[in-house]
C-alpha cells in the first residue's frame, strides 16, 4: 500500500486535477485577455497577448471594495479570536457542570441556516443602528467562525498538558495569567489555524453583507462582483479580472499555510 | 515560568494574611473561570439565540417594510406557514431543494470517496496535487457562481464550444436561462465545489486506518475488494457519517452559489429553500414568511441531526 506507485498515476492525478482545476485556470485566462479576444470562437485556450488591462480596470472600480473586505475580514478575525479562544480555554480544562450542554449548543450552531440569521439580524440590527456600519457586518460574520474557533481550540488545548498549568497555579499564578503566559503561546499554530479560517469566512461571506448591508457604503467584494456582474454583463473579462483579485487570500494561504488549512479542515470537521 | 514564580512567591511571602480562605477563594476562582465563556455566551445569545427567536416571533406576524418602521407587527398565528405551504412555488422549491441536496451529496461524495482512494497511494506530485485540489473550497462562493456564468454562457460560454467541437451537442445550450437545465447545472457546479471537502475528509480517514490491516489482509490472499468491503469502509464507518452529516447541513445552506448563478429563475425553476427564503423577505419585504421558510429549514436540519445523533454516531460530541 505504501509502495510508490509509478509516474503514470501521476499523469492520472494531473488528468484529475486539470478536470477540477479548469474552471479556475480559464477565469484567469479570460482576465489576461482583451475584451475582443474571450469572445473568440473558436475560444483560444492559452491567452495569446497576455494583458494586465482587465485588472487595471477591474482595481480602479473595484478597489474600495477589496479593501472594504480587508477591514471586514480583519475586524473578524480579531473579535472571532478575542472572543473564541478563552472559551475554548475554559471548555477544554475547566470542569462545569453545564460544559458539555454548552459544547452540545456550539455544535448545533452549525445547523443553524445563516439565512435565519441574516433574516433575523437584519430586523434586530436595524432597529438598534448596526446596518450599514462595520461593526455590525463584522458581528455578523463572527457566527461563521466563532464556533468552529471553539471548536478547534477546544480540541488543541485540551491536549495540553495539565500538569504545566498545576505547576503554574501552585506558583501563584491566575487563572487569566496562566491563559495568557502559557496557553495563549503554547497554542500558537492552533490559533494560527482560526485566525486564517476567520478570515476566509469573512472574507467569502456574501449573504450577511447583501442583506446588512442595506446602502453601497460598505460594501465587500462579493457583493460588489455579484452586482458588478448584473450590470456589466459584456465585460466578462473585467468581471474575471475581480473574480481573479477576489481569489488572492485563499490561493495565497494554500500556497504559504497549507499545514494550518489542512489542519483545520481536518479538526474542525472532524470533530463536529 | 521562572520569573512567575518568584514574582509570586514574594507577594505571598510579603503579606501571608491577605490569603483569603480556602472556601473564598475557590468561590473567586469559579468565578474568574466563569470570566472566560462570558464572552462567547453573550455573542451566541446575541448572534444566534436571539435571532432565532426573533425569527420564530417574526413568522406568527405579518412583519413588513411598514410594521418594521412603526413597530406594531400584528400578530396572526399559522397563517404565514399556512400561506407559503399553500404556495404552489413552495411546493415546487420543496422538490428542487431535495433534488439539489440528494444529487450533490450522492455524486461529490462518490467523486470525493473515489478522488481519496486515488490519491491514498504515493506517487509523485500527489502532495502538490493535493493541495491543489482544495482550491474550488477556499474561493467565495460568489467567486466560484462568477466564474461558472461565464463558462456556461449560453453564446460565448466555453463548455458550449468545447461540447460542440466534440459534436456532442447539436446547438449551443442555455445551461443557466433554461427552466429545465438550470437546476440541473446547479447541482454540477456546487459537486464541483462540493467534491474538495469530502475529498479531504474521506483521505484523512484512509490514512488513519492502520497499515497493519492491509497487510494482514494481504497475507491471508484477500482481493482488492474484499479488502476495500472488509476493511477499508467498516474502518471509515465513523468518517462517513460525519462527511455524509457535514454535506447535508452545508448542502441544505447553499446560498450565495444558486444567487449568483441563476437567481432563483428562471421563472423560480431554480429555487431553492434558502434563496427563497431570501426572495420572500428581502425582494418582497415579506419578511415573516421569508421566517416562515427559513424555520421549515431549521426544523428539517434539526431532525436530520437528531436521527444522526441517536444513530450515526457512537462517539461522544
Amino acid at each position: 500500500m505504501r509502495r510508490i506507485q509509478p509516474f503514470w498515476f501521476t499523469a492520472g492525478g494531473i488528468v484529475l486535477m486539470v478536470i477540477m482545476v479548469f474552471p479556475l485556470y480559464w477565469t484567469l485566462k479570460s482576465a489576461l485577455e482583451t475584451n475582443e479576444q474571450i469572445f473568440a470562437t473558436p475560444p483560444a485556450f492559452f491567452p495569446e497577448s497576455p494583458t494586465l488591462e482587465a485588472f487595471k480596470e477591474a482595481l480602479a472600480v473595484q478597489g474600495p471594495n477589496i479593501l472594504t473586505s480587508i477591514i471586514i475580514a480583519c475586524g473578524t478575525v480579531i473579535l472571532s479570536i478575542i472572543i473564541s479562544a478563552p472559551a475554548g480555554y475554559a471548555l477544554a480544562k475547566f470542569k462545569f457542570r453545564f460544559t458539555r450542554p454548552l459544547l452540545f449548543g456550539v455544535l448545533m450552531t452549525q445547523m443553524v441556516p445563516s439565512v435565519i440569521l441574516a433574516n433575523a439580524l437584519f430586523v434586530i440590527f436595524h432597529k438598534i443602528n448596526l446596518t450599514n456600519n462595520y461593526f455590525g457586518i463584522i458581528l455578523a460574520d463572527c457566527s461563521l467562525s466563532i464556533p468552529f474557533n471553539i471548536l478547534v481550540l477546544r480540541t488543541f488545548m485540551a491536549k495540553i498538558p495539565t500538569e504545566i498549568m498545576e505547576a503554574a497555579a501552585v506558583d501563584g499564578a491566575s487563572d487569566w495569567k496562566i491563559f495568557f503566559r502559557i496557553i495563549i503561546p503554547v497554542s500558537k499554530s492552533a490559533l494560527i489555524t482560526v485566525g486564517l479560517f476567520s478570515f476566509l469566512f469573512a472574507w467569502g461571506d456574501f449573504l450577511f453583507a447583501l442583506t446588512i448591508m442595506t446602502d453601497s457604503a460598505i460594501q465587500p467584494v462579493t457583493v460588489s462582483i455579484y452586482t458588478f456582474m448584473g450590470v456589466y454583463t459584456s465585460e466578462w473579462n473585467n468581471v474575471m479580472a475581480t473574480a481573479v483579485l477576489a481569489s488572492i487570500p485563499a490561493s495565497i494561504l494554500l500556497m504559504f499555510a497549507q499545514r494550518y488549512i489542512a489542519a483545520g479542515m481536518t479538526n474542525g470537521a472532524v470533530k463536529g | 515560568m521562572a520569573q512567575l514564580r518568584k514574582q509570586y512567591s514574594t507577594a505571598q511571602i510579603r503579606n501571608p494574611l491577605s490569603i483569603p480562605s480556602a472556601e473564598a477563594r475557590r468561590r473567586k476562582q469559579k468565578m474568574t473561570r466563569m470570566l472566560f465563556l462570558l464572552p462567547a455566551v453573550c455573542y451566541m445569545a446575541f448572534v444566534y439565540v436571539l435571532p432565532i427567536a426573533y425569527n420564530l416571533l417574526i413568522s406568527f406576524q405579518n412583519y413588513s417594510l411598514t410594521t418594521m418602521a412603526n413597530g406594531n407587527a400584528e400578530f396572526i398565528g399559522l397563517d404565514n406557514y399556512i400561506k407559503i405551504l399553500g404556495n404552489p412555488l413552495m411546493i415546487n422549491t420543496i422538490k428542487n431543494t431535495a433534488l439539489f441536496v440528494f444529487f450533490s451529496i450522492l455524486v461529490q461524495f462518490s467523486a470525493g470517496f473515489a478522488l481519496a482512494l486515488y490519491f491514498n497511494r504515493r506517487f509523485p506530485l500527489s502532495r502538490f496535487l493535493r493541495m491543489i485540489l482544495l482550491l474550488p473550497w477556499l474561493l467565495p462562493l460568489v467567486v466560484a457562481a462568477t466564474a461558472f456564468r461565464w463558462i456556461l454562457s449560453q453564446t460565448n460560454g466555453v463548455l458550449n464550444e468545447i461540447l460542440l467541437s466534440l459534436h456532442l451537442i447539436g446547438e449551443p445550450m442555455g445551461w443557466l436561462v433554461t427552466p429545465g437545465l438550470a437546476l440541473f447545472s446547479i447541482i454540477l457546479v456546487n459537486i464541483w465545489a462540493g467534491i474538495p471537502f469530502n475529498f479531504v475528509l474521506l483521505y484523512s480517514g484512509l490514512q488513519d486506518i492502520p497499515k497493519d490491516y492491509y497487510e494482514a489482509a494481504k497475507i491471508d490472499g484477500a482481493s482488492r475488494i474484499q479488502t476495500f468491503l472488509k476493511i477499508t469502509l467498516p474502518s471509515l464507518r465513523h468518517t462517513i457519517a460525519v462527511v455524509l452529516m457535514l454535506g447535508f447541513i452545508y448542502t441544505m445552506q447553499v446560498f450565495d452559489l444558486v444567487l449568483g448563478l441563476t437567481g432563483g429563475g428562471p421563472a423560480n425553476s431554480s429555487q431553492i429553500l434558502s434563496t427563497l427564503s431570501y426572495s420572500f423577505s428581502f425582494m418582497d419585504s415579506n419578511y415573516g414568511q421569508g421566517a416562515a421558510v427559513g424555520n421549515l429549514m431549521l426544523f428539517v436540519m434539526m431532525l436530520f441531526s437528531l436521527i444522526y445523533l441517536r444513530y450515526g454516531t457512537k462517539e461522544d460530541y
